[in-house]
């Protein structure tokens, strides 16, 4: 039977467990911090000479750990491609602006682990040479800035802060910025344009991604919260043991966020890729299947931007024996493993790990509207295609629901998604917002069409 | 009511511009700090910020307009904010918001902030609050709420009626 395995969510929700700094140090908290501080240069694999810092890296990147952000970048790739040569500061930035529908985990740890954030944040910046460093958490999480700040302080009077910490001669100076209210903060050069005290409109990208010209044009590493916990791992356990959990190109373990039409909505923290959407969905130890009577209609794999699957849905997946070279199988879309590479490999994305389970009782068509009307609310409004077209899809939609649907509503819907998608937006929000039209739409086609007062097949007539 | 930027406030502002390599960087930090003082976003104390940081007025109205926490107009005393987004649609916050307004008599079909005509209550239906395995979320000034139903909405009506009745009495 799949189980969960905590590994950063370890002392999360313990009874007697308190987010202040005495506890955390009771629990072997800062114990990497002062170990990491105290490393000294060696010899890399190479025969090549490493800095300490040089060998922190070379951790992450033996880590293999991937991005909890949402794009499952590769850690330690970001980190090598920060420009060291530049002269300039590096800054790091810690995204806790957490805003996609369905994410909940980094909410658990700035709330309830403050500490263990701020280690991994203090144990990132040492590797990278940072010295300054800010933590950009979504305005309404009120709380959660004040328990930072208190985190902050406590940190600071330990001597994990400030200057000349633990008497290595490293400063580090962490500072909270609170968003107010926007969901594209936290696209990364949105938020940095936050950061900066302009309005948050995420920045064209290539050529310069962050790590070249970032906050103040300077180099400048964007985390998540749930990443930079995990780095605080990789350090403590070493790479290689680290890249021993999960499974390959997706090691380590994640926090999955699990809502919607389940009997244990929660979130839980699992090896990556031994789990399967199933496992997660149905098993007494996760989401417990369903309510009394219900049938699974759909799951939403990673957060509101990613395609759904249909209950049933078949997809094609490379087969993972070398004997079979690759050629395709098709499996069920529950019985993949959530991960990384098998999620997107079945047309989807696992994107935060918010899974979003739907039953039959659920409209797909009032489903998609309250998406579409996040989108719509929530595009920063720069590139044309993303501010009219989600706008247009939410209004259509709207106009579905109220029984005014028009024939030929779900291809025009899909036809607007499709000139969102594909690069034609500044952002990623654009092909964000056209995933779960383009997704529902094709997947649920007749129910879309019922609605429309069409039937299927049926030629899409004129005005 | 309106309270114009003192030497406390403006000394509170240098001190959180000086976290800041950048003044301008500082913006989103000391609109949060004034609005929390004053209850919402005044043209006098935007433009006193404003100069403070060496901005112009507009660099910080433009924040105020795009970014859905800040307010130019005061909110209640009670600012609620109930979440629509999926997981909570699902488990029936359109109800419960539409329930919520008529009883206030504020307009149901309405997302944003509305507040009711005695200043006492402004209720917004925002977007996920990253508690969906809570649903249905609320923010209730600072306060979470989980798991959010009529019951507890009765009794907020209930808590805003006693108060009514305190002050008058
Ligand atoms: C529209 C949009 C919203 C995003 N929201 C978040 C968010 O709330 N939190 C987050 O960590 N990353 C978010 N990201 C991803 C960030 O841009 C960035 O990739 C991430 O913070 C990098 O951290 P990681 O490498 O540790 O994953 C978002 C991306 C897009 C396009
Ligand atoms: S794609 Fe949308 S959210 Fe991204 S920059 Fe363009 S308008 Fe803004
Ligand atoms: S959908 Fe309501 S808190 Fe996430």
């Amino acid at each position: 039977m799949a189980a969960e395995r905590r590994l950063i969510l370890r002392h999360i929700d313990q009874p007697g467990y308190t987010p202040d700094i005495d506890c955390y140090r009771r629990h072997g908290g800062y114990k990497t911090l002062e170990k990491a501080l105290r490393l000294e240069a060696a010899e890399g694999p190479d025969g090549r000479r490493l800095t300490p810092q040089e060998r922190l890296r070379q951790e992450v990147a033996v880590s293999q750990l991937r991005g909890r952000g949402g794009a499952g970048f590769p850690t330690g790739l970001k980190w090598s491609l920060v420009d060291r040569t530049s002269g300039k500061p590096i800054h790091l930035i810690c995204n806790a602006d957490e805003s996609e529908p369905g994410a909940f985990k980094d909410r658990q740890i700035l709330y309830k682990d403050p500490h263990q954030l701020l280690e991994g944040m203090i144990l990132a910046c040492y590797a990278n040479e940072a010295h300054q460093a800010w933590i950009y958490i979504r305005g309404e999480f009120i709380q959660g800035a004040r328990i930072l700040e208190k985190a902050l302080e406590e940190a600071r009077r330990a001597g994990f802060l400030g200057n000349n910490i633990l008497g290595s001669g490293y400063d580090l100076e962490i500072h909270i910025h609170r968003g107010a209210g926007a969901y594209i903060c936290g696209e990364e050069t949105a938020l940095i344009e936050s950061l900066e005290g302009r309005r948050p409109y995420p920045r064209v990208k290539p050529p310069f991604y962050p790590t070249v010209f970032g906050l103040y044009q300077c180099p400048t590493i964007v985390n998540n919260v749930e990443t930079l916990c995990a780095v605080k791992h990789v350090i403590e356990m070493g790479g290689a043991e680290y890249a021993k959990l999960g499974s390959p190109n997706n090691t380590g373990t994640r926090i999955v966020c699990l809502s919607g039409c389940v009997r244990r909505p929660g979130y839980y923290e699992i090896e990556t890729g031994k789990v399967t959407l199933r496992e997660l969905i149905f098993e007494e130890s996760f989401g417990g299947g369903l309510r009394e009577g219900r049938r699974l209609k759909a799951v939403i794999p990673g957060g509101v931007s990613s395609r759904v699957f249909r209950a049933g849905e078949k997809v094609k997946l490379p087969s993972s024996d070398p004997s079979e070279q690759g050629a395709a199988r098709a499996v069920d879309a529950l019985d993949i493993p959530y991960d990384f590479t098998t999620v997107a490999a079945a047309g989807s994305m696992s994107g935060a790990g918010a899974i979003i389970v739907l039953d039959d009782t659920v409209s797909m068509v009032e489903a998609l509207a309250n998406i579409a009307e996040f989108f719509a609310h929530e595009s920063c409004g720069q590139c044309v295609p993303c501010r009219e077209g989600s706008f247009w899809i939410s209004e259509i939609l709207r106009r579905i629901l109220r029984g005014e649907g028009r024939p030929q509503d779900p291809d025009e819907l899909l036809r607007i998604a499709r000139n969102i998608a594909g690069g034609k937006t500044v952002c990623a929000f654009g092909d964000a917002c056209a995933r779960p039209v383009e997704s529902f739409v094709t997947k649920f086609e007749e129910e879309f069409r019922a609605a429309c007062g069409a039937r299927i097949g049926a030629p899409a007539g004129g005005e | 009511m309106r309270e114009e930027p003192t030497d406390e406030v403006n000394a509170a502002i240098a001190e959180i511009a000086r976290r800041y390599p950048q003044p301008r960087s500082a913006a989103l930090m000391v609109l949060h700090f004034l609005q929390e003082r004053f209850g919402c976003l005044t043209p006098p104390l935007i433009e006193q910020a404003a100069e403070q940081l060496g901005l112009q007025p507009v660099n910080l109205y433009e924040l105020v307009t795009f970014y859905p926490m800040f307010r130019m107009r005061p909110a209640g005393r009670w600012h609620l904010r109930l979440c629509r987004t999926l997981s909570c649609a699902l488990a029936g916050s359109a109800e419960l918001h539409r329930y919520l307004c008529e009883k206030l008599g504020l307009d149901p079909s309405e997302r944003g902030p509305q507040t009711t005509p005695d200043g006492r209550v402004t209720v917004e239906f925002v977007d996920c609050l990253a508690r969906c395995h809570q649903a249905p979320a609320a923010l209730c000034n600072e306060e979470e709420w989980d798991r959010v139903d009529k019951g507890k909405l009765d009794e907020f009506l209930r808590r805003l009626e006693s108060e009514r009745g305190d002050e008058l009495g």
